[in-house]
């Protein structure tokens, strides 16, 4: 993980060798640009990867298990319909609210404001009927239900604004992993570790919940707190990564099966952590490649996951003919 | 009478079962009176659809009984909290696992989960029970299998065992003998027997095998349409119970040797 730390670092539109790039982050260097790449930009955005790569990853993790579907990653909730809504509202809303405020004055903070608000919203209306639902499945149903009306409303708004806005939008959804400024990784940060903390406390009681619920429930688990608690996390983790980096996609999906594939468990105690490596360094590799080595370009984040994931987790599956759940 | 408390080890009285939803009440059964006695084995027989599920899921405190009480250990099943439930009552369910991707000693392990602490790290003491648990069910040499890699009987037992490494007075099992074969379900039952015996736990299953379970238990609970009698087997077959069990046009319980047979 160091390795892809350092080496996502060395990597950007200008090149800086890389003995540089240590003299920079222990603190001496004589060319001051490279400095403040580094330290303003490059740093900031190699731990936003890292950050968001195992957020997600953990995340994944817990959904995948409290809803015993392989299938379901951190936005199954609706976190990410909620957050996208909230950003179409500001982007997209504001040709038909016109004259509140104009295309222009849509700044960074309103994004994350806005798929903060839209999440944080999703999140409290799935935590209310979750605590009414006696079935963890009809929670999955709910919230999948949550994003198809966020879908629908987003697809209206679309319909009715221009060119530009709809450009400005669909940027945002291709996630990014350098707008975060060490202010923002500030409010960032604190968040995701609650998250992390509470996932942490929840490994006992994810163990259980692999025997079932009823299982679960007879070996002393507190059922209802339980799933409080993991759709927090969840919540709380993936909901701050969409609002600060977009909604990247994939991660959470595919990094909790390939750590199952790799280590050959379902154990929480070796998933968790295990997770939280790979997701760590596979966003570390995606941001390397999305830079393009060697080039000016640097590529939507959310196509590379994609594209370099997918084939990873068809060739693990197909090699070891076994999905292991 | 103190005494006699003491071995007491689960009690229904007037309990009566069924689902409740806001605007009706359905009853499956009323009027169940029974208690269970430490270290025995007590089967619980009745025709599809009875209610024996409903009773073992009321007993398991999975869904609330209509009226009634049902005291396990002397104390009240509606008050107990989860926790306390989890020191007292293990249980074997027909689920399926969520998942069988855990290796079996990690599963027998998950039976410690009411003793362990926030992250659930096994004591020495925990080790060894777990170790215990297996031996008792024969199962030592499969302790790095993977679930899925077992059969149904393999399985069946990898459950019993967690239940058992749960260190409970009580297990209750929903119907351990489905899926397998004669001489499995004799097996497993078999099992069961030795356990009470060794162990001095008190074990109810449920069971479509009324003529194995009248060989090996201590008590039998028969639920029939109108009432649910609680007896040792043999007191059972002299008051006729089982021949009102089921329809009599296919087949006919034969008293004398206590098992059924096909009418001609």
């Amino acid at each position: 993980m160091l390795l892809c730390f350092i080496v996502n670092i060395s990597l950007g539109s200008i090149h800086i060798p890389v003995q540089e790039i240590f003299g920079s982050l222990f603190g001496s260097i004589e060319n001051n640009t490279w400095q403040i790449i580094i330290t303003e930009y490059r740093l900031p955005k190699a731990i936003t990867a890292i950050l968001v790569g195992s957020g997600l990853g953990i995340s994944g993790l817990l959904m995948q298990t409290l809803f015993r579907n392989p299938l379901a990653g951190p936005f199954v909730l609706g976190i990410s319909s909620g957050a996208s809504l909230g950003v179409a509202l500001v982007i997209l809303g504001a040709g038909l609210f016109g004259g509140l405020f104009t295309t222009s004055l849509i700044s960074k903070w309103s994004i994350v404001i806005a798929a903060s608000l839209g999440s944080f919203l999703v999140l409290l209306a799935v935590l209310a009927v979750s605590n009414k639902v006696r079935d963890t499945m009809a929670i999955l149903i709910i919230g999948l239900m949550f994003g198809s009306i966020t879908a629908a409303v987003v697809s209206v708004l679309s319909y009715f604004s221009s060119a530009e806005q709809l450009q400005q939008y669909i940027f945002w959804g291709f996630g990014s992993l350098s707008n975060l400024s060490w202010q923002e990784l500030l409010i960032f940060f604190p968040v995701y570790l609650l998250g992390i903390i509470l996932s942490i406390v929840t490994i006992k009681g994810l163990n259980s919940l692999l025997l079932g619920d009823n299982y679960a429930k007879s070996l002393g688990l507190n059922l209802k707190q339980s799933r409080f608690i993991i759709i927090l996390a969840t919540s709380l983790i993936a909901g701050t990564i969409t609002a600060f980096a977009g909604p990247i996609a994939f991660i959470g999906l595919a990094i909790p099966h390939l750590t199952r594939q790799v280590f050959k468990t379902s154990n929480h105690k070796v998933l968790l952590p295990a997770v939280f490596l790979f997701g760590a360094i596979v966003m570390l590799i995606c941001d390397c490649i999305a830079q393009v080595p060697g080039s000016d370009y640097t590529l939507p984040i959310n196509a590379i996951t994609a594209l370099v994931g997918a084939p990873v987790v068809i060739w693990l599956l197909v090699r070891q003919r076994k999905m292991m759940f | 009478m103190n005494e006699q408390m003491a071995h007491t080890i689960l009690k229904a009285e007037q309990l009566s079962i069924g689902y409740k939803t806001k605007k009706e009440e359905t009853i499956i059964a009323s009027n169940i009176n029974f208690e269970l006695e430490k270290g025995q084995l007590i089967g619980l027989v009745g025709a599809n659809g009875i209610g024996k599920s409903t009773l073992l899921r009321t007993l398991i405190k999975v869904q609330p009984a209509l009226s009634g009480s049902i005291t396990l250990n002397d104390k009240v099943l509606k008050t107990t909290t989860n926790l306390e439930l989890a020191k007292r009552l293990s249980i074997v369910l027909t689920e399926h696992l969520t998942s069988k991707n855990l290796s079996v000693i990690e599963l027998v392990a998950l039976g410690r989960h009411p003793y362990t602490n926030w992250i659930g790290s096994l004591t020495e003491a925990d080790t060894t029970i777990i170790n215990e648990s297996l031996q008792l069910v024969n199962i030592s040499e499969l302790k790095d299998k993977k679930c899925y890699e077992l059969s149904d009987g393999q399985l069946q037992k990898v459950m019993i065992a967690r239940a058992l490494a749960q260190d409970t007075d009580l297990i209750i099992l929903d119907e351990p003998t489905t899926h397998l074969d004669m001489y499995h379900k004799a097996y497993i039952l078999k099992l069961l027997q030795k356990l009470t015996q060794e162990t001095g736990k008190t074990i109810l299953f449920s069971s479509h095998e009324i003529d194995l379970a009248i060989q090996l238990c201590n008590t039998m609970i028969v639920m029939r349409d109108n009432e649910v009698v609680c007896d040792q087997p043999c007191n059972l077959i002299s008051n006729g119970v089982f021949n009102s069990l089921f329809p009599k046009d296919l087949i006919v319980f034969d008293n004398k040797t206590g098992s059924f047979r096909v009418t001609k």
